[in-house]
């Protein structure tokens, strides 16, 4: 437990010092939403509507951004093949990769979902929906990008290959997010209850796939 | 990790902070080779391999560029999967529930395994606390010392030229023990003077009761340490 907690301590203390992977996350997310809103024009009703799905699909494409830097850096410098050798699985190796992935990323990106909420004239009840379903999910979204990016560990153009790979598999935490915010009666309890278990199966599963690809990594 | 004894050791021995007593849950009694292929990218590099390493010996690799010193290494500690044979840890009796080669190897390989953005103190802190699994600051700055780099602990470590990085992914060794080193080419980038600190670090881990295999092809002296010569690369088949 503790080697899990110094591992994690780790990977938040170099994010902090870093600082460019959540920068670059949370520009290309402001970006993103700043810039939607000039393509489709000054229609108010028409933004408030959309606004939702656009916020969801900015975050996980924001997300994406730094994920291909979590095993890499690692890997490259031969870190990787200490901490193997170390007293930590594998598998729970990725879980605190994903787990740090998600606060340094995730975290800051939803703080900033208000403001970007604003420049999409998102409405004020539907906000704190949002905000409960951008919680409840990217715990999920994290983990499964720890996958990928141990799937793609040790390929050349790995990072141009990622986004093809997790995308898709961020499907259905878009699709609930987004019915979260449907105005029928239980829309919003039910596809909270179906994000929090798409994020307890990739919290369960993920860290298995993604130990299965390190070891071939190392290879 | 216990420091039980070190300081009566540590007067002794010219490794300053070296903490020569392993602890007796860590002890290997042998490394045993048998009829070991190596393959990489499913090509076999090196076949044949049988070699058995008793507590407090070495075992120095030799061989040309691409007979496979590497590859080996790399097969010992787990990374790659033999193509037939394999490698057993010889634990004591007392221990020999544990799962063999469980928490047994420290691997240096050609990179340094250091963080640039940190200071030296704390890459070598979290080496120490990962693999020990309590912070000791006294047993990092030990390491730090006995590479004679702790004038530098405030530094960052992306400051530190090849040869101090080099010293500094060594000092991991030092700042939690285990019974098994791997080393690969260990002495490369380091002068004359951080060789023979190499050199005394590996007679006090020998002299403590660990082992160690080292490829090298340069000078590294190694007192009676068994020789595997590697042999040249094979022809594809």
């Amino acid at each position: 437990m503790n080697a899990f907690l110094a591992l994690i301590g780790r990977d938040l203390r170099l994010a902090l010092r870093q600082g460019s992977a959540v920068g670059t996350a949370l520009g290309f997310y402001l970006v993103a939403v700043a810039i939607i809103p000039l393509g489709l024009g000054p229609d108010l009703n028409l933004l408030s509507r959309i606004a939702p799905g656009i916020l969801w699909i900015s975050f996980l494409l924001s997300a994406v951004l730094s994920v291909d830097a979590l095993f890499q850096e690692d890997r490259d410098d031969g870190s990787l093949d200490a901490l193997v050798l170390g007293p930590l699985p594998a598998e729970l190796i990725a879980a605190s990769k994903s787990i740090a992935h998600w606060v340094t990323t995730c975290v800051p990106l939803i703080v900033v979902t208000p403001l970007a909420g604003l420049l999409l004239n998102i409405q004020a009840e539907a906000l704190p929906k949002l905000l409960a379903a951008l919680l409840a999910g990217t715990v999920g979204v994290s983990f499964v990008a720890g996958a990928g990016a141990a799937l793609t560990l040790g390929l050349r153009k790995g990072a141009l290959l990622l986004p093809l790979l997790i995308l898709p598999l961020f499907t259905p935490f878009l699709i609930f997010g987004v019915g979260a915010m449907a105005t029928s009666a239980g829309a919003f309890e039910q596809s909270i209850l179906l994000l929090f278990a798409l994020s307890l199966f990739s919290v369960a599963a993920m860290p298995f796939a993604a130990a299965l690809a390190l070891r071939l990594g190392l290879e | 990790m216990k420091r039980g004894g070190t300081f009566s050791l540590a007067r002794i021995e010219p490794i300053p902070g070296a903490n020569l007593a392993l602890s007796r849950t860590l002890a290997v009694e042998a490394v045993v080779a048998e009829g070991l292929d190596c393959q990489r990218g499913g090509r076999t590099v090196v076949s044949g391999i049988s070699f058995r390493v008793e507590a407090g010996r070495a075992l120095a690799l030799r061989g040309p560029n691409g007979s496979g010193k590497t590859t080996l290494l790399r097969t010992i500690a787990g990374y790659l999967q033999p193509a037939a044979g394999g490698i057993e840890v010889i634990r004591p009796a007392a221990c020999a529930s544990k799962p063999a080669d469980e928490g047994v190897y420290h691997y240096i390989g050609h990179a340094n395994g250091i963080k640039p953005r940190l200071s030296v103190i704390e890459n070598v802190s979290f080496w120490q606390g990962f693999y020990s699994g309590a912070a000791d600051v006294e047993a990092a700055e030990d390491a730090l010392d006995a590479f004679g780099l702790l004038n530098l602990a405030s530094f960052s470590a992306g400051h530190l030229s090849q040869g101090q990085a080099r010293r500094l992914g060594l000092a991991r060794l030092l700042a939690a023990r285990r019974p098994v080193w791997l080393l690969d080419e260990p002495q490369a980038a380091l002068d004359v003077a951080s060789t023979r600190l190499l050199e005394r670090a590996i007679a006090a881990h020998l002299a403590s009761g660990g082992l160690a295999i080292v490829s090298t092809h340069l000078d590294l002296a190694l007192p009676d340490a068994l020789i595997l010569e590697l042999g040249k690369p094979q022809p594809a088949q």
